[in-house]
């Protein structure tokens, strides 16, 4: 072993509290964008692997029925590859143990062999048999919230006939990764359920011989969707079709798509800022490590090695460090990935999911970090070596202080020789205040960044669920009702006030722009539902004409005064023109709303109710819920309570992990530069530290004017801290779909607070070892061994 | 008298120090001959530091020639330079410079590997008396074994030059008078061209030739009579 390494692994040893919080620091960067890349690019190659082999339709189409001889009429137009048609229709599935009924698809699959397109991925049991009237293959997801295996049987209501039918296997399809339409944002397992059965069981219940009210399509390769839509749209018009949805606005595709680009925008702007900070914060640290070894390098200089042979030997020491840290960052990052990955695993139903760190992703997250540090121990030993030998190895001379404002103020005696000490050094490095407060000011950002979601979702509760739904109860008809339908459940136990509105499913148009929506007609004034904006104000709905969200209207490039079209999708399907006379800038999906009764008038309908909102005792709640249960014309009811608490359940675990770990991270990062800060300036100042002490200074009165410059640093840095935690919140808000989600960002004073008081106690840590060590040094060899 | 090793001519040397301007040299001239023992007399701040920095190679002259041999170093570079004090000099200072993380036979290794032809750091230590204590870190040696040590890691390398900076300045006069010691049977037995600063005028009797300066100038360059032994030395 050459001298210079024997020197090497002393130097890692003696400063094994600096190597270890940098490391730590390093592994936090890169385990924080090795988690979340790698457990996006797994799930984004889960779900291509998985529609590929399951063959994921292009295209879809609902209509009202068509024979099955028109099939060959759709193969023949110009770029489709391959047609699937099939009967799709909706059931009811009164599970004994559920207060409330479930509902239920009912998906047809061909009588000879798997489906063409959308395949159905069997995780055990067996796929109907033909002429076995009620075998059903039933989804996962309602398997497992009841417990149910193959064997069982359920209870399904199948057009007003209710039938006993046999789970004779376990499913997943692409088509079903997300169950519950867009805004059911909390589906429940227990509610919802997909049952696959033969043709021709289905068919015959609905009526369907030798017909279809859903064909799937798959196209050629580079075939002109949007032509081959056109095409479709008009050939199936005269069978009720619904007009064509492609993959993408597909419900669980649509859902699967916002989450993937959500987790890929968080897991490129939170490991972003991770990698930046950590490349920052070894950057600094380490220039101030080398500097603190000017003698020792000037005398190595002196003996006669090069400038290459001592940058090497600082790469090495940095190298050590970083090598250190990315280990541990790598495992880590493995370890946490692997659990994220499972996490996302209860959301996104794939058969397998597979974590997977790609080579790529631990290239850049260890790449970026020996680059920040090489740079570092470059500069800084450059810095060191452009002086000449002999005045490197002098001490450095005598720094050049300034007298400040208050000394021309001739007030500087009001605050002791000591806090003019602080304030001097501080005047005298501006510059290692700056980046210093940089650094504990990333730390509390990110600890701000880690909290902002369970405030976010407070508010979010509190707009939708208590400002917006007033009522506890929502009750949901097959069919729209008569009015009366709202005096017969004010009856009920337990009810203190219902209110109907009616729900109307449209495509709103304008000119080639184009979105689904559903117009919610109101009573004015409602009260039962507000309309409420992003900032909390409460909207009044007007008597006439049509109110939608900002957003909607942005997208269809219209303002108030103009019409859209409105194509009503159920009935007959007759196109409204709609005068715009309000525009709400609110916080969720894409809405429309108007005065029920002009609703009505212009639907040329007597007026009817398709939902009922009820206020209730919530003593009697659960007599009111089995009450309901025995309405042959309620199809859904909604407990506000029950969504409320199934909502923070889900999204609980995911932020209670996020918060603990970005929190971590935050104290490691605050640690990592109060500590590293300390430590230099206790070695570049020990010999004025010693020089108190001979002078009767006492061990605390010089603590604090070491610790005064950090305590500075801090007081600059939590404010600007809280500054970049706000702004990070930002950026990561916008990472939501703005179609489904645009709240007002919303960071609670506890959070702030939190994130200050983290920081304040890697604060107090950091002050603690440093004093520690102040208290160990040897005032008479501090003063002996420099001039 | 041997060959000239070392020429210094009308060096000139000014530094900023802060806001001040000092002028450290001016118009010295100085030289060096093989196997002789040079003594640099002068008060703290007459610029005898400066102008060993210089002659070692460890710091350039504002203006003037040094010579080291038949190189002229007056505009060598980092590389040249660096490779002169590789193979030509050898060091000590006041305060030693060691490398505190490394023992008294790793702080001579540190030069000993990347020397042509040098001592084995154990030979070099017994020359200073230091045998035992081989594997002592500089925290564990007295003033006078740390600057031993630094005499040690200084001839390791066999070198044509010693430079020695106030070697016994920051050591009791008992001490003191055994680094003398040292340094005189170095040059001595290994015959390097020595160069002792100091402020303490009874050392200039065991050199060869005295140059004192004031002010950054050269006021005499004696020689003397002959060569007083180290231990008859007292101040």
């Amino acid at each position: 072993m050459t001298p210079l390494n024997t020197k090497l692994l002393r130097d890692l040893n003696s400063l094994k509290g600096q190597v270890l919080t940098i490391a730590l620091v390093v592994a936090c960067g890169i385990a924080s964008y090795v988690t979340m890349r790698s457990t996006w690019s797994s799930l984004y190659e889960s779900k291509d692997t998985y529609f590929e082999r399951y063959r994921f339709a292009d295209l879809f189409v609902s209509l009202k029925r068509a024979p099955e001889s028109l099939v060959p009429s759709i193969e023949a137009i110009p770029g489709v590859h391959r047609v699937y048609s099939r009967v799709v229709t909706v059931a009811t599935v009164p599970m004994p143990e559920l207060t409330e009924v479930a509902r239920a698809y009912l998906v047809s699959l061909p009588s000879n062999g798997e489906p063409t397109l959308n395949g159905v991925y069997l995780r055990s049991g067996r796929f109907p048999r033909r002429g076995r009237e009620n075998e059903a293959v039933v989804v996962e997801s309602f398997a497992k919230a009841h417990g149910l295996v193959a064997g069982d049987s359920i209870p399904v209501v199948v057009n007003s006939r209710l039938r006993n039918v046999r789970v004779v296997g376990i499913g997943l399809s692409p088509e079903y990764v997300f169950l519950g339409g867009v805004g059911d944002f909390v589906p429940d397992d227990k509610q919802i359920a997909v049952l696959w059965m033969q043709r021709d069981v289905l068919a015959p219940a609905f009526e369907m011989d030798g017909a279809f009210n859903n064909v799937a399509l798959a196209l050629q390769p580079g075939a002109d969707e949007k032509a081959v839509m056109r095409q479709l749209d008009l050939l199936l018009e005269p069978y009720g079709g619904l007009g064509t949805i492609p993959r993408e606005k597909q419900v669980s595709d649509f859902l699967l798509n916002g989450e993937l680009a959500q987790l890929e925008q968080m897991a490129t702007v939170v490991p972003g800022i991770f990698l930046a900070v950590a490349a920052f914060l070894l950057n600094i640290v380490l220039s101030r490590l080398i500097l603190l070894q000017r003698q020792q390098i000037a005398a190595l200089k002196a003996l006669g090695y090069t400038t290459g042979q001592v940058t090497v030997h600082y790469l090495q020491l940095a190298f050590v460090i970083v090598a250190l840290g990315s280990l541990l960052g790598l495992a880590f990052g493995a370890w946490m990935g692997g659990g994220l990955t499972n996490l996302y695993g209860t959301y996104f139903r794939f058969p397998t999911l597979v974590f997977r760190i790609t080579a790529r992703v631990a290239i850049v997250g260890v790449g970026v970090s020996f680059l920040a540090a090489g740079i570092g121990a470059i500069t800084s030993v450059l810095q060191v070596t452009s002086l000449s030998p002999a005045e490197a190895m002098r001490p450095a001379a005598p720094a050049r202080y300034r007298r400040g404002l208050l000394d021309r103020l001739g007030i500087s005696w009001l605050f002791g020789v000591s806090s003019m000490m602080v304030m001097r050094e501080l005047r005298r490095r501006p510059l290692r205040l700056v980046l210093s407060s940089i650094g504990i000011a990333a730390a509390v950002g990110i600890m701000v960044v880690g909290r902002f979601s369970t405030d976010s979702m407070d508010n979010l509760i509190d707009v939708i669920f208590h400002q917006e739904q007033r009522g506890d109860l929502t009750v949901a008809f097959l069919n729209p009702q008569p009015v009366g339908v709202e005096h017969e459940l004010e009856l009920l136990p337990g009810v203190l006030d219902a209110e109907g509105l009616r729900v109307v499913p449209v495509r709103l148009r304008s000119g080639p722009r184009w979105r689904e929506s559903a117009i919610s007609g109101l009573p004015t004034p409602s009260r039962l539902r507000g309309l409420v904006d992003r900032n909390g104000h409460t909207t009044t709905l007007p008597e006439k004409g049509l109110v939608m969200s900002a957003k909607l209207a942005e997208i269809l490039a219209v303002k108030v005064g103009d019409a859209v079209e409105a194509e009503v999708r159920e009935g007959k399907r007759p196109v409204l023109a709609l005068p715009i006379v309000a525009l709400i800038d609110d916080s969720f999906g894409l809405q429309a709303y108007m005065n029920i009764d002009d609703l009505h008038r212009r639907l040329h309908q007597e007026l009817s109710i398709s939902l009922v909102q009820l206020r209730v005792d919530p003593t009697q709640l659960d007599e009111l819920r089995r009450r309901l249960k025995k309405m042959p014309t309620v199809a859904q009811v909604t407990v506000k309570a029950v969504v409320v608490e199934r909502f923070k359940g889900k999204s609980a675990e995911t932020m209670r992990v996020t918060t603990l770990v970005l929190s971590f991270f935050g104290a490691i990062i605050a640690i990592g530069v109060v500590y590293n800060n300390a430590r230099v300036a206790l070695s570049m100042r020990a010999r004025d530290l010693a020089s108190l002490r001979v002078l009767g200074f006492s061990q605390r009165e010089v603590t604090g004017i070491l610790l005064g410059e950090l305590a500075v640093q801090m007081i600059v840095g939590i404010p600007l801290g809280l500054l970049l935690g706000n702004y990070w919140c930002h950026a990561l808000m916008n990472t939501n779909d703005p179609e489904t989600f645009r709240f007002a960002l919303h960071v609670s004073s506890q959070t702030y607070a939190f994130a200050a008081l983290v920081a304040i106690g890697a604060a107090v840590v950091s002050a603690l070892l440093v004093r520690r060590k102040l208290s160990r040094q040897d005032l008479i060899e501090v003063l002996k061994t420099r001039e | 008298m041997g060959r000239v090793v070392l020429l210094a001519k009308g060096v000139t040397k000014t530094y900023q120090m802060g806001d001040v301007q000092v002028r450290a040299l001016q118009d010295v001239d100085a030289k060096l001959c093989e196997g002789e023992f040079l003594v640099f007399l002068g008060a703290s701040g007459s610029g005898k530091s400066t102008l060993l920095n210089i002659l070692g190679g460890l710091d350039s002259a504002t203006s003037g020639q040094v010579h080291f041999r038949d190189t002229d170093l007056s505009y060598a570079g980092d590389y040249e330079l660096t490779q002169y004090r590789r193979k030509h000099v050898g060091f000590v200072f006041q305060f030693y410079n060691l490398i505190p993380s490394l023992t008294a036979k790793e702080n001579v290794a540190l030069v000993t590997e990347i020397a042509e032809d040098p001592l084995d750091p154990a030979e070099a230590l017994e020359l200073v008396g230091l045998g035992a204590r081989v594997d002592h870190f500089p925290a564990q040696l007295s003033g006078g074994e740390q600057q031993r040590v630094a005499i040690a890691r200084a001839v390791a390398k066999r070198p044509s030059i010693l430079l020695c900076d106030e070697p016994t300045g920051a050591l009791d006069f008992q001490t003191g008078l055994v680094v003398l010691q040292v340094i005189e049977r170095i040059n001595r037995e290994l015959g390097a061209a020595t160069a002792v600063i100091t402020h303490n005028a009874p050392i200039a009797a065991m050199a060869d030739r005295v140059i004192t300066l004031a002010d950054g100038r050269v006021t005499s360059d004696v020689k003397n009579e002959s060569r007083m032994p180290p231990e008859e030395l007292s101040w």
